[in-house]
């Protein structure tokens, strides 16, 4: 750091709040603006209306909403990890096989989900399962390669060592190459929740009755815009907690794979 | 057969390598010739590229030499072989497992488990490298020249009968360096093994070995074979010794003018 911070705890706090601070005072500049200037709710609702509309909707309804968003991504993202993992060390294992399907994953990835979400919904109708896979479409292209990634980067010594005790290719791949690919499939993951939300919310917007993404736009179609506002700061809550959740799993359960913090 | 072969415990005849199949492909090594003792310490020294580590896997049996065989007791080396220890230029330690579970691994890896006894010999290995202290710590707190430590015991937790090490000293600063050693000496001296160690350092080669392998540029083969009469064991007083510049300054000669020598 360029900048010349206090010492110790100080710095620490600093460091701590920070973030903070600037996100309030983006805030109170907001609401200055939106005062100041007399900006007619459609075009930008001051944040205080933003919480006066948040609480003007029941809050069985928000989580009705929230249930149906959720239940869409999580289930998205659960299905990505279990065929994007599994995916990325047969790749790893086999170069035919990685040959062969690479090409269809870029094609997959660079297809924009947007256009794909109506044709999926026609082929399976609009039920939950094919909102989880315009999510599972959405997510698996980086856990893929964030996976493939960290496999590869195996030290060729231990591959060595491996051969050289005549292992079994199996614990080679469990014991030596998969945790080392933690770190990667780590920032593949918290990519990848974030992402599945924005599947799970696309996919609400081409056909849903429920959701937080549905609740988005049909009050925006309503001119209810603080409503709109609302709903996407839930959204965007509910995204910073689910990447928070990815995060802590990282910390608690597999804290050597994280930096080490300098004390 | 010569006649003394008997007692040749890792041999090479005629061993030539190349990594590309073509028969014009440049060689790696060629016509190596060597013979090496049981619990005999031989230390490899050479330019870069002359083919060191392609010698040290061939004997562990990672790489079949494309001319030439090796054996080791007798026996024509075919394919990996558990009864080498292996010891890196960077300790390659798994940074998920404590030390006693990374020096214990290999039984795990090779075996899917371990048991009292096995870590009873672990305790004793780590007691023997003066890591008693740190068999619970992760390996990102020990310093570099802890990290290899354990690296080196790791290796000899199989028992193995030979102990290839492939610059395993070349990561840490001078003074941790010489520390260990002496140290590999001392571990040597109470579990002898046979040794090959490659090293970019000749006062290492000649402080530590018994003989001293000089290889040449690439294609690499053998330039000198020097029996290092320095008495043992060795300390930091062997430096001193005239005996040991005389043999440092014969191998450099083979490295700084290899037509002169």
């Amino acid at each position: 750091m360029s900048q010349k911070l206090p010492d110790g705890s100080l710095r620490n706090a600093l460091l701590t709040c920070a973030p903070w601070i600037f996100f309030i005072a983006l805030l109170l500049a907001w609401e200055a603006l939106c005062r100041i200037a007399e900006l007619p709710t459609y075009v930008l609702p001051a944040p205080s209306v933003i919480v006066d509309a948040f609480f003007e909707v029941e809050m069985s309804r928000w989580l009705d909403h929230l249930w149906a968003t959720l239940r869409v991504a999580l289930m998205g993202f659960g299905l990505s990890i279990v065929i994007s993992i599994p995916l990325a060390i047969f790749m790893m294992r086999s170069e035919l096989l990685s040959r062969t399907l690479y090409p269809v994953l870029v094609v997959i990835q660079s297809t924009p989900v947007v256009a794909i979400a109506p044709l999926i919904i026609v082929m399976m109708g609009s039920g939950d399962s094919s909102r989880v896979l315009i999510t599972c479409l959405l997510t698996f292209f980086p856990l893929v390669v964030s996976t493939a990634t960290g496999i590869n980067e195996t030290p060729a010594e231990l591959i060595e060592l491996s051969r050289s005790l005549d292992a079994p290719t199996r614990r080679e791949t469990w014991q030596i190459r998969i945790p080392y690919a933690i770190p990667h499939i780590f920032s593949g993951l918290k990519v990848a929740i974030t992402l599945a939300i924005i599947g799970a919310v696309v996919a609400e917007f081409v056909a849903a009755e429920k959701g937080l993404g549905y609740f988005i736009q049909f009050s925006t179609s309503f001119f209810k815009i603080p409503q709109a506002f609302a709903g996407l700061f839930f959204l965007a809550a509910v995204s910073l907690l689910l990447f928070k959740c990815v995060q802590w799993t990282q910390q608690i359960f597999f804290a050597w794979s994280l930096p080490r913090k300098k004390s | 057969m010569k006649q003394h072969s008997e007692r040749a415990f890792v041999r090479m005849d005629g061993v030539g390598h190349r990594y590309d199949p073509a028969p014009d492909a440049p060689m790696a090594v060629q016509n190596i010739d060597i013979e090496i003792n049981r619990h005999e310490f031989v230390a490899v020294v050479g330019p870069s590229g002359c083919g060191k580590s392609t010698l040290l896997r061939m004997v562990s049996g990672l790489l079949v030499p494309s001319e030439g065989k090796v054996s080791v007791f007798g026996k024509q080396v075919s394919g990996p072989r558990d009864d080498v220890g292996i010891v890196f230029q960077k300790p390659t330690l798994l940074p998920w497992l404590s030390v006693r579970k990374n020096v214990l691994f290999p039984l795990k890896h090779k075996f899917g488990r371990y048991g009292r006894e096995d870590e009873k010999r672990a305790q004793e290995l780590l007691e023997m490298a003066g890591l008693q202290a740190f068999s619970e710590k992760m390996p990102d707190e020990l310093s570099g020249g802890m990290q290899q430590r354990v690296g080196i015991v790791r290796a000899l937790l199989l028992n193995p009968d030979i102990l290839l090490m492939d610059e395993p000293f070349s990561a840490l600063d001078a003074m941790t360096r010489e520390q260990i050693g002496f140290d590999l000496l001392k571990i040597w001296d109470e579990n002898p093994k046979t040794v090959l160690f490659i090293t970019h350092s000749i006062s290492e080669a000649v402080l530590l070995a018994d003989r001293v392998l000089v290889m040449s540029k690439r294609p690499g083969s053998v330039l000198d074979l020097i029996d290092v009469d320095l008495p043992r064991p060795r300390s930091p007083e062997t430096i001193k010794q005239p005996r040991f510049s005389e043999l440092t300054d014969r191998i450099r000669k083979h490295i700084y003018e290899p037509e002169a020598a």
